[in-house]
């Protein structure tokens, strides 16, 4: 499905310097499933996300390699992207009023995510942009087809942008804080129906979230980023029971629900470090609580269980992970 | 004891927007009754619509309520004006989610916080000057902080300068309006940390209004919970967080994603929309979307009503406004 590897993204910024937005990602998402993406402002989570799209910002430089079913997308061609986009892979971000045009019924821009990419009559489009509308919970929709976006709420919205995402199949979907807008009720709504969606039709999906509770509820496998890296990987059920990367850890406690006793929440103390000029070594060092004398060296990323992974020397006792084979 | 902050039966709508010469109205509060104790953090939770921020601001005295009362330490601030209405606002202090909006960009931290000082005029300028010190201390940043702009300060910073803002009148009562929702968690953990010191400290009492249920379990002594304009339910925290009774609160708390990968949701808690405050369904407002429903709850309004019996004295009674999860009573 989508396989990311060694992924580096350089940013221009004043001063003829570069921010090291994203620094060495190797990530994968198979038919299917839900792989988190987490992590705090700034760690270059959406950044990875822009990458994968062919959508990053001017002047961005990138390395690594991004296959989608196999074919390398680091050579396409503008052109060539946009044919991917919307058709082998395909975005929801966090606000559906940006996503969709105010001025066209929303089932006539579901039908156009679909003509956009296939050879296809109207009437054909539209049986399917209703069809579409149907499977992702809109009630009534060959009546509600021809209605503007601002006669759908926010959740409503969001629902219609999912029915144009997955239009055209895509193998994979990227979805940017796709619930963060909503309320705790519609969100539970909305993060069902991926769940569903995707058990019925095989796409993959990368979730790229601030919230824990998110990826503790519909992923499958968590990935957390810090300042650039992917600092520990592996499936949800092993790294919310045991976490390895102290990292992971103290983003883990800082969480109220854990702690709903009263007293104080554990805190991550410091700042995260400028990434126009990174630290040598592990980059989470300077506000770690195990931090010791090995980690101004870049640390090994090792194998863990059920196929994880952690960058840490804590752990340096298990096997290094093997060289990618591309 | 007698309740620091006591709101009754307030009542607010307004136009709604582009509703043009028909004169619709957004039905924003609808009856509310909520007290708040001395030293303590009431928990003030809903979603879109349901009027928790608009409670705020009536507290704040920035909306005025078309009916109710809001007595605060004794003194009925509806329609107070003049330096009556400034006395009791340094005593009720606001903190925003966005400091950034609530902060004078082209000003420095210092004369940010110096402004509350001067605006209620406390002590001499001299001492103004200390006390800015002092407050920075006190919500945990440095001195050279005060020399700075809130573009040149992380989120947690600004909104320690919020606070700090806040506390510069000496308030008996600060309001936070979603103070941690744009904070990243472990930012969110410190400021929350930092609130909690200072109600130990110096003993100030929180109108705290969040979406976040987590949060507000971790913070409060009292939780109300709002659904359009009304609140279905009161309750102590860890009686509404254990043994929650409308069926509104009880799909609330099912709804939020806990990080616990074996906890998982297997249904959706509650189906439909949130319908609108500008039309909002009669009798009890949750009715259309709520699994309990009875013939009569499209047309009885309920009220709010203590669960068994009164336990102690001082003890907030655990009351609902659902006339169907109520035992009968003799």
């Amino acid at each position: 499905m989508l396989q990311i590897n060694d992924v580096r993204v350089r940013i221009p910024v004043a001063g003829g310097r570069w921010v090291e937005a994203v620094d060495g990602v190797t990530l994968a998402v198979g038919s299917g499933e839900i792989v988190g993406l987490v992590g705090e402002s700034g760690c270059g989570k959406s950044t990875l996300g822009g990458a994968v799209m062919g959508l990053l910002p001017g002047g961005a430089q990138l390395s690594g390699q991004v296959l989608l079913d196999g074919r390398d997308l680091g050579g396409l061609t503008a052109e060539e992207y946009r044919r991917v986009r919307g058709n082998d892979i395909a975005l929801v971000s966090q606000d559906p009023s940006a996503s969709l045009d105010p001025t066209f019924a929303v089932g006539a821009q579901v039908a156009e995510a679909i003509r956009n990419h296939r050879d296809i009559g109207r009437r054909e489009a539209r049986e399917r942009a209703v069809e579409l509308l149907r499977a992702v919970g809109i009630p009534d929709p060959g009546a509600r087809y021809s209605d503007p976006p601002h006669r759908f709420s926010g959740g409503m919205k969001q629902r219609v942008v999912i029915a144009a995402a997955l239009a055209n199949d895509p193998s994979v979907l990227i979805a940017d804080e796709p619930t963060t807008a909503l309320d705790v009720t519609i969100q539970a709504q909305i993060l069902h129906l991926l769940r569903d969606l995707t058990v019925r039709t095989g796409t993959g999906v990368l979730m790229i979230t601030h919230d824990l509770g998110v990826v503790a509820q519909v992923c499958d496998r968590i990935a957390v980023m810090y300042a650039g890296q992917v600092v520990e990987q592996g499936t949800v059920r092993d790294v919310f029971a045991d976490p390895l990367h102290p990292y992971t850890r103290a983003l883990l406690d800082s969480q109220p629900a854990a702690h709903h006793r009263s007293g104080d929440l554990p805190v991550i103390l410091g700042q995260v470090p400028d990434l126009t000029d990174p630290p040598a070594g592990c980059r989470f060092a300077a506000r770690c609580a195990r931090v010791h004398d090995r980690c101004t060296t870049a640390p090994p990323v090792v194998e863990t269980r059920g196929g994880g992974r952690v960058a840490c020397w804590l752990h340096d006792a298990l096997p290094p992970v093997a060289q990618e084979v591309s | 004891m007698t309740a620091l902050l006591d709101v009754r039966g307030l009542v607010v709508t307004f136009p709604a927007p582009g509703s043009g010469l028909r004169r619709k109205r957004v039905h924003a509060l609808s009856g509310v009754d909520l007290s708040l104790q001395r030293g303590h953090t009431h928990g003030l939770v809903g979603e879109s619509g349901s009027g928790k921020s608009t409670l705020a601001r009536c507290v704040l005295g920035l909306q005025r309520p078309d009916d109710g009362s809001v007595v605060f330490d004794g003194t009925e601030i509806v329609g107070l004006r003049g330096s009556a209405l400034r006395d009791i606002r340094r005593r009720i202090q606001p903190v925003f989610q966005d400091p950034l909006g609530s902060l004078d960009p082209r000003w420095t931290v210092g004369r940010s916080v110096r402004e509350s000082l001067d605006a209620f005029g406390v002590g001499s300028p001299a001492d103004r000057e200390r006390r800015v010190r002092e407050l920075l201390d006190l919500v945990g940043l440095s001195p050279d902080h005060a020399d700075r702009h809130p573009v040149q300060l992380s989120g947690g910073q600004r909104q320690r300068v919020g606070i700090a803002a806040a506390l510069a009148s000496g308030p008996d009562l600060i309001v936070a309006d979603e103070p941690v929702s744009a904070l990243d968690v472990s930012v969110q953990a410190q400021i929350l940390n930092l609130m909690a010191r200072l109600q130990r400290d110096l003993g100030v009492a929180f109108l705290f209004v969040s979406h976040d249920l987590s949060v507000v379990e971790h913070v409060s002594s009292e939780v109300s919970v709002m659904y359009l304009g009304k609140i279905v339910e009161t309750a102590d925290r860890a009686d509404l967080f254990a043994d929650p009774v409308h069926p509104y609160t009880r799909a609330l708390l099912d709804a939020v994603p806990i990080p616990e990968p074996d906890a998982r949701l297997v249904h959706v808690p509650l189906s439909g929309d949130i319908p609108s405050p500008i039309d909002p369904p009669s009798g009890c407002r949750f009715h259309p979307r709520c699994p309990l429903r009875v013939d009569s709850c499209s047309r009885e309004h309920p009220v709010l009503t203590p669960v068994g019996t009164l336990d102690s004295a001082g003890h907030t009674p655990h009351r609902v406004a659902c006339p169907v999860v109520l035992p009968a009573r003799p």
